[in-house]
């Protein structure tokens, strides 16, 4: 009852103290986890661009360590965000949310290592893991749930190799969750595969042993844009990028001035042009990777008649790239990239 | 002050926060977030200089969708003096906004600068980044809230 009081009041004190009155108080779980969690998993935890966090299964499993622990490190590479700014009493409050969609008390799992042949796991996991999960275990292409475009899964297989996965689940929770499947998804309990009590501690050792590579560089290591000189005039260097583009299969979407839309009509700086293109298969390809591509669309290339040349320039997408903490998107911007440079060198040649 | 004030608790909630991407979720359909999002951006005297459709003939690949647009916005003073200091920043600009439809919801977001900051440790650019991210805040949070 003291402890209860005591949580009451801190938030309370805080109010009075800085007046941070808008910021969610920790205890508002709800609150929390609408800012912080719903964009991906919605609203009421069905999912999204993340997965489902309501279903029994996973809430019959899932630890209360591992829902922290899985805040604490989200997953490296996959999307879901670590939250370093999340403060234990927020954590908490998020968890006890997620926790009120489920009547069942949360699982305590032991930290002991179970033994198993992680080789003969290997085989059960290229038989009847794989499919879905990626020979590395690197998860489905693309994360969550679908709602607006058919994909290979209703619900993306998540990483199992992913360090974030790795450090936040117990051997003991591994094995729960084989056990269990997942109803309402495609994940299947092993049983219903044929495989015993002794392959699930099999397949615990293999999955162990799984491992990812990372080498992202780090933040400021990459050039901001990509960036061409022309010695064509302005015009001449848009009609050569114009065929540059459309020899990619690209298909010209617009060009406008850089100031259309911000000034009135006939008032632009005509020395300072954009042009807008797109590809749709690239296009498809990239929302199914990741929905939130928009932010790279359409493409871009920007001309500046400085007086002394034309520069051409556009973002560079592997830099960009870097804040949607995904490794997939990263791979298609690297090829974006080169695109990019290839159309560009190609017009100001 | 009242700004003041409002700086603090910026940094103090827990979702504005140094964050990569700014994204929020509404339960608001599609064209009503449209509209409450150009509007928003208005109040923060920004002009939308166009709403650019990302999924034409999306629709024929298997998407069940055609809600998906980039709303662009900018202010032209801004911008000048942007092309006149950093002329090589100019690629990302105007700024963008995308926005999408998942089942009756709406979902909107926006990138941060984190991505640029390193390469402009120094500088005044920094505060600009910081505005502007904050302006961004503040415009999906007037959608995510609104009713
Ligand atoms: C930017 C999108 C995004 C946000 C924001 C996000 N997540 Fe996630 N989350 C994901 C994705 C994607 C996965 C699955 C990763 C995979 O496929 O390997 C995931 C996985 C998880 C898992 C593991 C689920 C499982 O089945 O084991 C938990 C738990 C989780 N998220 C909780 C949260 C909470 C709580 C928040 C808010 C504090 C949050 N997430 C915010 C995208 C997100
Ligand atoms: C038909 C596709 C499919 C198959 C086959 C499959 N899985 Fe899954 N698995 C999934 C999906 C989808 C999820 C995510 C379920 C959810 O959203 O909670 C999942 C979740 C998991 C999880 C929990 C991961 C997490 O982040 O919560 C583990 C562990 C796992 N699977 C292991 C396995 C193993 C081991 C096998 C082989 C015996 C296997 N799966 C077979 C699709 C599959």
């Amino acid at each position: 009852m003291f402890m209860q009081c005591l949580k009451l009041l801190i938030p309370g004190v805080i109010l009075a103290s800085g007046g941070f009155a808008l910021a969610a108080p920790a205890s508002d779980g709800d609150t929390l986890y609408q800012q912080n969690c719903a964009v991906c998993h919605g609203a009421h935890g069905d999912g999204g661009v993340g997965v489902p966090l309501n279903l029994p299964d996973f809430l019959a499993v899932a630890s209360d360590d591992y829902l922290r622990k899985t805040l604490h490190e989200g997953r490296p590479g996959r999307v879901m965000p670590a939250f370093p700014a999340l403060d234990e009493q927020a954590v908490d409050a998020i968890i006890g949310h997620i926790r009120s969609w489920s009547e069942k008390p949360a699982p305590v799992y032991s930290d002991q290592a179970l033994q198993g042949n992680a080789e003969h796991g290997s085989t059960l996991f290229a038989t009847h893991c794989a499919a879905c999960h990626g020979v590395h275990g690197q998860g489905g292409a693309g994360t969550g749930v679908t709602f607006s475009r058919p994909r290979e899964s209703p619900v993306m297989a998540p990483a199992l190799n992913n360090p974030g996965f790795q450090h936040s689940v117990s051997d003991a929770m591994l094995k729960a969750t084989l056990l269990a499947g997942r109803e309402g998804t495609p994940m299947p309990a092993v049983g219903s595969l044929g495989l015993n009590d002794q392959d699930a501690n099999d397949l615990v050792a293999w999955i162990r042993e799984l491992k990812v590579e990372d080498e992202r560089p780090a933040r400021g290591a990459l050039d901001p844009i990509i960036q061409f000189e022309s010695s064509y005039s302005l015009e001449e260097t848009l009609e050569n990028l114009k065929q540059a583009v459309v020899g990619r299969n690209f298909r010209i979407i617009r060009v406008q001035y850089f100031q259309e839309g911000l000034t009135s009509e006939g008032e632009e700086d005509p020395a300072r042009v954009m042009l807008y293109f797109c590809n749709f298969s690239f296009l498809d390809e990239a929302l199914a990777i990741d929905p939130r591509v928009g932010l790279f669309l359409p493409c871009r290339i920007t001309l500046v008649d400085t007086g002394h040349g034309v520069q051409v320039m556009t973002i560079n997408p592997k830099n960009l790239s870097r804040l949607f903490n995904n490794a997939e998107l990263d791979k298609a911007c690297q090829e974006m990239h080169d695109i990019y440079a290839e159309i560009m060198e190609d017009a100001t040649l | 002050m009242k700004k003041y004030l409002f700086l603090l608790l910026l940094l103090c909630s827990p979702l504005l926060v140094a964050q990569d991407l700014f994204m929020v979720r509404t339960q608001l359909s599609f064209p009503e977030a449209m509209t409450v999002l150009q509007e928003a951006i208005g109040n923060h005297a920004y002009k939308v200089s166009r709403v650019q459709r990302v999924d034409i003939g999306l629709t024929e690949s298997g998407y069940a969708t055609d809600r998906y647009r980039v709303v662009f916005f900018g202010d032209i003073d801004e911008l000048n003096l942007l092309s006149e200091q950093y002329p090589e920043l100019v690629p990302y600009f105007p700024m963008k906004i995308a926005i999408f439809a998942e089942g009756d919801e709406t979902i909107l977001l926006a990138s941060s600068f984190a991505h640029l900051r390193p390469n402009y440790a120094s500088g005044s650019l920094q505060s600009r980044f910081d505005k502007w991210e904050n302006d961004i805040r503040q415009i999906l949070d007037e959608v995510r809230t609104a009713d």
